[in-house]
């Protein structure tokens, strides 16, 4: 067993965790404060990463991207998460579903969101289906050989700088013992589709400027080309990919909570009270040793979980146990950085109650913790006929 | 042509530094180190040469412990094309001193024959500001320190230098040595492509004997203490009350 990082490991945290402190932090306040990213600022960020060939790194070299393993990956989102998701999602990193892509999709679809050329986003839940994915109500069905989509997808992050959405909708329901269930078949929606429509959303306490979005399918015309996979496959298609988007979670909440605990450790050392550090108090120094413990903790989890994708063993309960657990220690983390600086925690002078309104969501997005845990003991649970 | 480029692992300029218990140097044990950051402005500018067609190769050294050689892969990672270690201690806390690592660059450049050779101005752990003028005396090339801009020019470079009181520029003969200050560049990131061919790069690792030259320290270190901690400020009402308290400190 190995627990230290490689020479290249190495380079690309110091290279990423350079990028976000000299290219994203500087917009952050100005982003969160108007809730939006200026889009010279999200060009710059863009381009860089073009540059630095860090852009679709997540992507085998075969597509264009640079092959990172699922360790090296997960390395790269940790360090991104220190700083902004409305920033830093320029720092392109396309969804890795994008590989379900077949024929001449890959030319349409695939390549370009690689090459930084085309920008995706992924839609799945409804105002009436969030943990109950196969709730759904946004429906195609058949004329003419074509699909027709109607229904409404809302809380869809990045819709609004996307060329096109991947989407998906009920195309069937089956009988089972259990009731009846939903097929579902995933689709490739091109922005400016007729009968496809991209709003605004709501207002989030949550990274500001990282929008989430509302889709609206009036009768949106799609043909088979646009299916990604097999139709009905959409099961599959999110069983095969969709586990990258909870490492996500997990990775990114371990940069942001050491990107907060620097700040606690700082403030620690050098806040005076009653004539001594506020740290030498063990009400402080305590909570400091609580914080980066499990901060460790969640990094390690994260990292093994990732590090099993490479091995190509199962991981889907490691990582939702990553994802449940970073999740939660970054909310207890932020918490206590802010319980550290006392009122001055709460003054938009420091991020830090940024980040703590920014931690809010880890806990609900990609999963809910209570799914997670439901993953997690089903997983155990199962396989003893429980 | 080709750069010679010396690059030394320093405590990281981002580390509080902690002068150890027994006041004989600073405390480096599980301490963050990176490249000096005056060595990482000499390496974006041997790479910008090479960009520019003025430079062909970029050989990177650097003279120290065996984990110099990460500062090598960064050095390779940004973009230089081979890199030379000369492992010549074995703690981190010792510091190998100017004369000695001039007499190995001398023994080095001998073997190399670059046109140029960019040092950073001085290391950011003991500020000695003297390897690249040591080297330039022992070879008897033409030193341009500090410099702030570099230009190439046939058989001559062009330098601005940063220099009391405004910008000098000189023109010196090649070969020669250049010390670089902080102005004259703001270094790349290391690419992922470069980060990943770093590895397949080649680098030799050899020792002060191999060169002929002994690293036995000439200088002791007497003690190292903490510079003094600033006195608390105070904040004033008014320009009246500003001067009031110069005056009291004596200070106007």
């Amino acid at each position: 067993m190995q627990f230290g990082l490689n020479e290249e490991q190495e380079m690309i945290v110091s290279t990423v965790r350079s990028f976000v402190e000299n290219e994203i932090y500087p917009h952050e306040d100005l982003v969160d404060r108007t809730g939006e990213v200026p889009e010279e600022v999200a060009e710059e960020i863009k381009r860089k990463t073009i540059e630095l060939g860090f852009y679709a790194c997540n992507f085998p070299e075969e597509v264009g991207g640079a092959g990172l393993s699922h360790l090296e990956f997960a390395l790269v989102e940790r360090e991104l998460g220190r700083g902004s998701m409305a920033l830093n999602h320029f720092f392109g990193r396309p969804q890795n579903i994008l590989m379900a892509c077949e024929g001449e999709q890959k030319e349409r679809y695939l390549f370009p969101a690689v090459r930084g050329e085309r920008t995706d986003a992924l839609a799945m839940t409804e105002p009436g289906a969030g943990s109950d994915v196969r709730g759904m109500k946004c429906s195609a069905v058949r004329d003419c050989g074509d699909w027709v989509v109607n229904g409404t997808k809302h809380f869809i992050s990045g819709a609004d700088h996307a060329d096109f959405i991947i989407v998906f909708v009920a195309t069937g329901e089956d009988q089972t013992p259990r009731g009846p269930k939903k097929r579902i078949t995933t689709f490739l929606v091109d922005r400016g589709t007729p009968g496809f429509t991209i709003r605004d959303g709501y207002k989030s306490v949550s990274h500001r400027g990282y929008k989430n979005m509302v889709l609206e399918f009036d009768d949106c015309r799609l043909p088979d080309a646009q299916v990604l996979g097999e139709v009905d496959g959409g099961f599959a298609v999110m069983n095969e990919w969709l586990y990258a988007t909870r490492i996500t979670v997990a990775t990114m909440c371990v940069g942001r909570a050491r990107r907060a605990f620097d700040y606690a450790l700082d403030y620690a050392a050098q806040r005076h009270q009653f004539g001594q550090p506020i740290g030498k108090f063990q009400g402080i120094g305590f909570q400091i040793a609580d914080m980066i413990t499990e901060i460790d903790a969640a990094d390690l989890l994260t990292l093994a979980a990732a590090e099993r994708l490479d091995r190509g063993l199962p991981a889907n309960r490691e990582i939702a146990s990553a994802k449940l657990y970073a999740s939660e220690m970054l909310a207890r983390v932020t918490d206590a950085a802010i319980q550290v600086h006392g009122g001055m925690g709460l003054m938009d002078d420091y991020p830090l109650e940024r980040f703590w309104r920014d931690a809010r969501v880890e806990r609900i997005w990609d999963g809910t913790s209570e799914i997670q845990r439901h993953i997690i003991s089903r997983d155990l649970l199962r396989p003893l006929g429980a | 042509m080709k750069v010679l480029v010396p690059v030394k692992r320093v405590i990281d300029y981002n580390v509080k530094v902690r002068v150890k218990a027994d006041g004989s140097g600073v405390d480096l044990a599980n301490v963050k180190m990176s490249m000096n950051p005056f060595d990482e402005i000499a390496v974006e500018e041997a790479i910008r040469l090479r960009e520019a067609g003025k430079a062909d190769e970029v050989v990177a050294v650097s003279i120290g412990v065996k984990q110099a050689q990460e500062t090598l892969r960064t050095a390779l990672a940004m973009g230089a094309d081979r890199a030379i270690l000369v492992v010549a201690a074995d703690d981190v806390h010792t510091d190998i001193e100017p004369l000695a690592v001039a007499k190995i660059l001398k023994a080095i450049v001998e073997e190399e024959a670059p046109g140029i050779v960019l040092c950073g101005k001085q290391a950011i752990d003991n500020d000695m500001n003297a390897t690249g003028q040591m080297l330039s005396a022992l070879l008897g090339w033409s030193q341009a320190a500090f410099a702030s801009d570099l230009d190439i020019d046939g058989d001559h470079a062009v330098v601005t230098r940063e220099v009391d009181g405004g910008l000098q520029t000189i023109k010196v003969t090649l070969p020669t040595i250049v010390t670089v200050d902080l102005r004259l560049n703001e270094p790349r990131y290391a690419s992922l492509p470069n980060i990943m061919k770093a590895k397949k790069k080649p680098m030799d690792e050899k020792t002060p004997a191999d060169y002929g030259v002994d690293v036995t320290p000439r200088l002791e270190i007497i003690s190292t203490a903490e510079p003094e901690a600033r006195a608390a400020g105070v904040i004033v009402g008014s320009v009246d009350e500003l001067v009031e308290k110069l005056k009291e400190v004596g200070a106007v």
